[in-house]
């Protein structure tokens, strides 16, 4: 129990956290490591490339069906997959009813209480989008995970993410225990993106722990519910994984609190590295017609 | 009891305003600067109290104040008897507020009417994570089937409701819909919106206006005969029978009482009020809202009225009749006379035994202001009063027509401040709440509830206050009193020898 290390990715939606998340502790498991997944976001999609699986029963929707959460068994929610890794998912109801957050702070707490968190190495919780509320800060909140990776890319909004992140991290760094591990960028093959990821891991005061190229293997892998590890392990891909799965064991208590900047100042950085055009404050708020009878009119 | 009764007004305003330092003292600079604006020394001749009110409590106090759930399931819209009003929301709010506040009804509990039952959502963990939608539909179709003789639905939202977002509005259409275009009313009344209970009146007023006036079609033919004394009873819940001695006087003078809101009242009554000829509005605080509404869209004037004590009961009903023909005018009179002789009994038996009296007041709606006149007829004095929930308009009321100069004037108190007043003032009766009875009976104090009547009344109307008179007497000069004596004027005890 003492040796269990506890990690989360957190990212943008869409950038490529379950993917990432899966394939590198699917690397992990490859060097011997007993891991649970923990899958933070309704859409319950967190498990499928280690279980082979569209969904999996999730914590919440068994109880949901019948009765309470008390109810419940583990060995009904959590399912083995690919070397053993365990896999749970909170799951959580449609989008626009109830409240996923609390879901998630339930379901946490039923794993911790039914003792799922015995007998492992690694907990790894996969959190969707942002920090939107105190339910999906449950996995950075004392005791849970010691070290955050943020899975982000060279465009904007990943990082406006990235950053905003880092300002949940450094909330709970303070009342707990948590710190960044670092960012890992998930190629997009946007301009200038090692160079703009490795300023922004500056900026928050880490390191950018690796840059994962991209290759449609990953989709080949993912059309066949596999992970890159599983379904083509000799591959460049599958190595960059290991490699990456070798950076994050190694970087065990290197974690940081982050220092997240202001939106000007992140503006500045991306203008620096001519992403953004300096904004002609003159136009600001002006309508396509005044600005055309401002043109005619010089 | 009082400790000096032969102070002059200049030195009561001086002891008061020394007062109101002491108390501030122990607070942190901050605490005291904000309490400081809610404390105040009546100066005779000002339009109103010179204090701060409707503002947040400050964190750490005892505030005596309650929520916008209280203010709408409890008040405005529990008493409604012949509807059923779900606590929506985890069990507690609805476990706590049942029974409600003894708003009298006639009718067979469980059958045709229900306030004093308890209908809840029951959220557990579920239903705050996947919505409590399902339940709340699942709950209105048992409520049919147990209970066929409801005649409309009230959603009363607790605090979680509002936290995820629960579609309260699309449920109650759906159920209206499948009911044949039942009465279902959500109200938004989440517990921790607004300062005080007062939210929840105004929640609950709109609601009325929304969900009930809005639905009648504008040419729908009323479903009664109306005529040209009509009248509904606005702000009387009925607390002890209270809206029952009220509604009396009103058809003794030739009035018709077509609706009353919401104590003893229907869905029907709610239906009829755009009707009336004159809304008269006891409750001030809790229903000027609709009744202001009632005048701007239905063109229904309004009028504020006090039945307590003879003196105010007199004054309102020459107040009411005024808006009426001589029939109703004669009428009024006819029954200030009729109910003379019984008044005059009542002030003989009583107020020689309370004459020359104080009393500290600390209650919520109209009470702080329209008991003063009750006990002034039985020759008491109110020095000390303050509003739980009130604002502006209310201690503008209170100054205008009520208050006398240096009456020492306390909003939403704290339970530190209310104990140390009362210690120093000393009081012959202290009329507040049930969690503030004990304090002050222990203190020595007499001490009656003015917001359930201490499970007595009615203390509206003319037979309200010969009840009113005996139980201000009962409290202020029971033997008890004088049986208790402190423990250091007692002899010490015979010391027990052990046998030789």
């Amino acid at each position: 129990m003492s040796s269990l290390r506890q990690i989360a990715f957190y990212g943008k939606g869409g950038i490529g956290k379950s993917t990432t998340s899966q394939n590198t502790l699917a690397a992990l498991a490859e060097m011997g490591h007993r891991i649970m997944i923990v899958g933070c976001d309704p859409k319950a999609d967190s498990t499928r490339l280690i279980l082979h699986a569209k969904a999996q029963d999730t914590i919440l929707s068994l109880p949901a069906a019948a009765g309470s959460v008390e109810d419940l068994e583990l060995e009904e929610v959590m399912k083995i997959g690919y070397r053993d890794i365990k896999c749970v998912e909170s799951g959580g109801p449609e989008p626009g009813v109830g409240c996923a957050g609390r879901g998630v702070i339930t379901s946490i707490n039923f794993l911790e209480e039914n003792g799922a968190y015995e007998d492992l190495d690694y907990v790894s919780y996969d959190v969707l989008g942002d920090v939107v509320c105190g339910g999906f800060a449950m996995p950075i909140r004392e005791n849970k995970a010691q070290e955050i990776y943020i899975v982000m890319s060279g465009e904007m909004m990943a990082m406006y993410a990235a950053n905003n992140i880092s300002k949940g991290i450094l909330k709970y760094a303070n009342s707990g225990g948590v710190r960044l591990g670092g960012l890992i960028c998930n190629e997009r093959q946007t301009d200038k993106e090692l160079e703009l990821a490795e300023a922004m891991a500056k900026k928050l005061g880490t390191q950018l722990i690796y840059f994962v190229p991209r290759d449609n293997i990953v989709q080949h892998a993912e059309l066949r519910r596999m992970t890159v590890l599983e379904y083509a392990p000799e591959s460049a891909q599958a190595q960059h994984y290991r490699t990456l799965a070798n950076k994050i064991h190694n970087n065990v208590g290197k974690g940081i609190i982050p220092t997240p900047i202001t939106m000007d100042e992140l503006e500045d950085m991306l203008m620096e590295h001519g992403i953004m055009k300096p904004v002609d404050e003159s136009v600001v708020g002006k309508t396509a017609a005044e600005l055309a009878a401002e043109m005619a009119a010089a | 009891m009082s400790l000096v009764k032969t102070q002059s007004v200049a030195e009561i305003k001086v002891r008061n305003r020394e007062l109101i330092e002491e108390v501030l003292k122990v607070y942190p600079e901050k605490t005291a600067k904000r309490r400081a604006k809610h404390l105040n020394v009546q100066e005779a001749g000002k339009s109103d109290c010179g204090v701060k009110s409707n503002i947040k409590s400050i964190p750490g106090v005892m505030t005596i104040r309650g929520c916008a759930y209280a203010g709408s399931k409890g008040v405005v819209w529990g008493p409604i008897k012949d509807m059923i009003h779900i606590s929506h929301g985890p069990v507690g709010c609805g476990q706590y507020s049942w029974a409600a506040r003894r708003n009298y009804y006639i009718g067979t509990t469980g059958v045709d009417t229900f306030v004093t039952m308890q209908f809840t959502t029951d959220f557990q963990e579920n239903d705050i994570v996947f919505g409590g939608d399902k339940k709340l539909s699942k709950v209105m179709d048992e409520i049919q089937v147990l209970f066929p003789l409801n005649n409309g639905i009230t959603v009363q939202s607790e605090c979680p409701i509002g936290l995820i977002g629960d579609d309260i509005e699309a449920v109650s259409k759906v159920k209206s819909k499948q009911y044949d275009g039942k009465t279902i009313v959500p109200v938004r009344c989440e517990g921790f919106r607004g300062v005080s209970q007062s939210l929840g009146h105004h929640i609950a007023n709109d609601a009325i206006r929304d969900w009930v006036f809005d639905k009648i079609p504008a040419d729908a033919a009323p479903k009664f005969e109306p005529s040209d004394y009509d009248v509904a009873i606005i702000g009387d819940y009925n607390i002890g029978g209270d809206a029952w001695s009220s509604r009396i006087l009103l058809e003794q003078m030739g009035l018709r009482v077509i609706a009353q809101w919401s104590g003893d009242g229907s869905l029907a009554e709610l239906e009829a009020t755009p009707k009336a000829k004159l809304n008269v509005l006891h409750c001030y605080r809790s229903m000027n809202y609709i009744s202001r509404h009632m005048e701007e869209k239905y063109g229904i004037p309004w009028v504020e009225y006090n039945f307590f004590g003879p003196s105010k009961i007199a004054e309102s009903l020459r107040k009411i009749a005024s808006f009426f023909d001589d029939k109703i005018k004669e009428g009024a009179e006819r029954v200030i006379a009729q109910y003379q002789p019984l008044m005059d009994a009542v002030i003989a038996k009583y107020r020689p035994r309370l004459e020359g009296k104080t009393v500290m007041l600390f209650v919520g709606g109209l009470r702080p202001r329209h008991v003063i006149g009750a006990y002034e007829d039985l020759g008491m004095e109110v020095v000390g009063t303050g509003y739980e929930f009130g604002h502006n308009d209310d201690y503008q009321r209170t100054a205008q027509h009520y208050v006398k100069d240096g009456t020492l004037i306390y909003d939403d108190v704290t339970g530190y401040e209310f104990e140390k007043f009362v210690e120093k003032i000393q009081p012959d009766l202290v009329g507040s709440g049930i969690k503030e009875k004990y304090v002050f009976q222990k203190m020595g104090v007499p001490f009656r509830q003015m917001h359930s009547w201490d499970y007595s009344g009615p203390y509206h109307g003319y037979d309200g206050f010969a009840i009113f008179a005996r139980d201000m007497d009962m409290a202020i000069n029971a033997p008890i009193w004088k049986m208790a004596k402190a423990p250091w004027k007692q002899e010490s005890a015979p010391t027990l020898l052990a046998a030789e």
